[in-house]
């Protein structure tokens, strides 16, 4: 899990830049390249289109003899149905998972990049046995570890709580190892400008280093944000009452619940998912950018 | 080194108490600054992930239903209980399968939409997105998305649908494992799900191979296409291959949502977590066997990414420095 190469940094800022055609070039003419790009994304995109068109279609317009490609008349009620609807408690989960997810990005980030910058950065003879005892965990895949988790979870209290969905989450080998990775390639002199000038390293690192990473920040962030959101088996583990669902525990709900309302269910998919892909799209080049920058996720 | 990060280097550090000699007292130090900044990851760390372990460590070695402070101690019964439940053994043989098919294939299509997107001139950051764009999608949704319409067992299922115009009839994708189709329903979509991220990954590596290479490969006679790929960008991608394959693998050994979601109700199809899952959460409450069944999913998966990373050999990283 320790590959990454420092030579990929170079290529972040030239995500966007034009594509080089030359390079093995010649099989493919530009129409079939177009053609293959093309089909490949209409089939990555009907998902998503069969998943509005549903949520805004009748029943019998889903189940239908006659599939038609565009519903003949949107329902927008169905947005307001799914609100008032009362068997599945749909927008508290929405607010559940908003809290959930906005905590948890928070304190991963917090957590994650002192560690991430302290293990980069601050020299300290054992430095490497803790980093090797970071390291560790990613060996362990943290999926494994929720039986003796949710273990001491209860046995703290937290089931229900959106402490037991937020804190056991936050210490992040992963994300931790990325920032370390980050921080190695962060510029020395600007640290060692700041303690000439009087900052120690907890000054130098709020007021200099901070303020010039933003933009991996940024990414981290996204990451993290929808890992939150998207999260499933642990807040199906911790979430015991209807109450403390997360949208996807309530998404999850839906599909073993015994009378299957079809609009309702892709109306509810719907508003858990766009959230999150505007704000993704919104994103998406920082994204790019980070994920170019930590080298090789791994 | 990164240039986004360099940008604001202009700016002054804000000059404060710039009387006092940096490096003296406990703000300079480095080992109480060390632990300042590690301490609060490394203090969750122990309790939320290394306690965990332990924890789980001690109750495989005893019999612990209902119960997470056993006194009963029965040596390695749970391990063996559970290296002789057909269900769990044949879900870690199911999915080593699942794990050498769905692998490969991802990392196959991330790379294929990678080398067609870096080709591209016109429109390129928006196909770039369309394939990126599920990443943000949940395996719930997703599942959702593939077993209420795509994959409907029944007529009006989108797939049924395109297969009834070729005069197929319907098929029951999920609710019937012979011929097991419900591979083909999970495994669309995590391809779905998965590509555009490593296709990202895969792109930024693309971007770092140095024109040199391949001009000096044109210069030897080499011919654009498949002896180009096969000889320069397929060995200059190999740090990331490695890096992606080993993400994948854990992956797949992990799966969870989707599996929990599309087969709630049947007894094929089940990852090792929905086994542990009901073992250790369901009607048995059997701490125990739970633990000792992550424990042997664990050392397969350790055993599983030290292979592979002995097959590709780790990427030498700065860890080495």
């Amino acid at each position: 899990m320790t590959t990454t190469m420092p030579e990929v940094r170079k290529s972040a800022p030239s995500a966007d830049k034009p594509a080089r055609v030359r390079r093995g070039g010649g099989v493919m003419s530009s129409t079939g390249l177009y053609v293959a790009v093309g089909v490949a994304a209409f089939l990555f995109l009907v998902p998503f289109y069969i998943l509005v068109r549903n949520a805004l279609s009748t029943d019998a317009e889903i189940t239908g003899e006659n599939w038609k490609f565009f519903p003949t008349d949107i329902q927008w009620g169905n947005i307001s149905e799914l609100f008032t609807d009362e068997t599945v408690p749909f927008a508290q989960s929405l607010w559940n998972s908003a809290v959930v997810a906005t905590l948890h990005t928070v304190g991963v980030l917090f957590v994650c990049s002192l560690a991430g910058y302290g293990l980069a950065r601050i020299p300290y003879k054992h430095a490497n046995k803790v980093f090797y005892a970071v390291l560790g965990t990613l060996m362990v895949p943290t999926a494994v570890t929720f039986v003796p988790s949710f273990v001491l979870v209860s046995s703290l209290g937290w089931v229900d709580t959106y402490r037991g969905l937020i804190i056991p989450g936050l210490f992040s080998g992963f994300t931790c190892f990325l920032f370390r990775q980050y921080f190695l390639g962060f510029p020395k002199e600007l640290e060692e400008a700041a303690r000439v000038d009087g900052l120690g390293y907890w000054g130098a690192y709020w007021r200099i280093v901070v303020p010039n990473s933003l933009n991996f920040f940024a990414a981290m962030a996204t990451i993290t944000f929808i890992a939150g959101w998207n999260a499933f088996l642990w807040p199906l583990v911790i979430g015991q009452d209807p109450g403390s669902w997360t949208v996807q525990v309530a998404l999850s709900s839906y599909m073993t619940n015994q009378t299957v309302v079809f609009h309702m269910i892709f109306m509810a998919t719907a508003v858990s998912i766009l959230p999150l892909v505007f704000v993704f799209l919104f994103l998406q080049r920082w994204l790019v950018q980070g994920i170019a920058q930590t080298g090789i996720k791994g | 080194m990164s240039t986004t990060t360099t940008r604001d280097l202009a700016r002054p550090a804000p000059a404060k108490a710039s009387s006092a000699k940096p490096r003296r007292g406990l703000r300079g130090s480095p080992t109480f600054n060390f632990w300042l900044f590690t301490g609060p990851f490394l203090i969750g760390l122990a309790i939320f992930v290394y306690a965990p372990i332990l924890w789980s460590l001690w109750l495989s070695f005893f019999e612990a239903r209902f119960t997470v402070t056993p006194d009963k101690f029965v040596g390695f019964e749970n391990y063996k209980y559970m290296l002789t439940n057909e269900d769990f053994v044949g879900s870690l043989v199911t999915f080593t399968v699942f794990a050498a098919f769905i692998v490969p294939t991802t990392w196959a299509l991330s790379l294929g939409l990678a080398l067609l997107v870096n080709r591209l001139r016109f429109m390129r950051a928006f196909f770039r997105s369309v394939f990126f764009l599920p990443t943000a999608v949940s395996y719930v949704a997703a599942a959702l998305i593939w077993k209420m319409s795509i994959f409907s067992g029944v007529r009006f299922g989108l797939m049924n649908t395109v297969l009834g115009w070729f005069g197929i009839d319907n098929i029951a994708w999920l609710i019937d494992p012979n011929p097991p189709w419900y591979w083909l329903v999970i495994v669309t979509a995590r391809l779905w799900l998965q590509s555009g991220f490593y296709m990202i990954l895969f792109i930024a590596a693309l971007q770092n191979i140095p024109d040199e290479l391949y001009e000096a490969a044109a210069i030897d006679g080499a011919k654009p296409g498949w002896q180009t790929f096969r000889h320069i960008t397929l060995p200059q991608l190999r740090a990331t291959s490695t890096a992606v394959i080993l993400l994948l693998l854990v992956a797949a050994y992990q799966a969870f949502d989707e599996f929990f979601n599309l087969l709630s109700k049947t007894t094929w199809g089940r990852p090792p977590l929905v086994e542990l899952y009901y073992k250790a959460l369901g009607e048995s409450q059997d701490y125990g066997a739970g633990s000792a069944g992550a424990l042997i999913l664990t050392v397969l998966i350790c055993a599983v990414t030290l292979l592979q990373g002995k097959i590709m050999g780790f990427g030498r990283g700065d860890e080495s420095k």
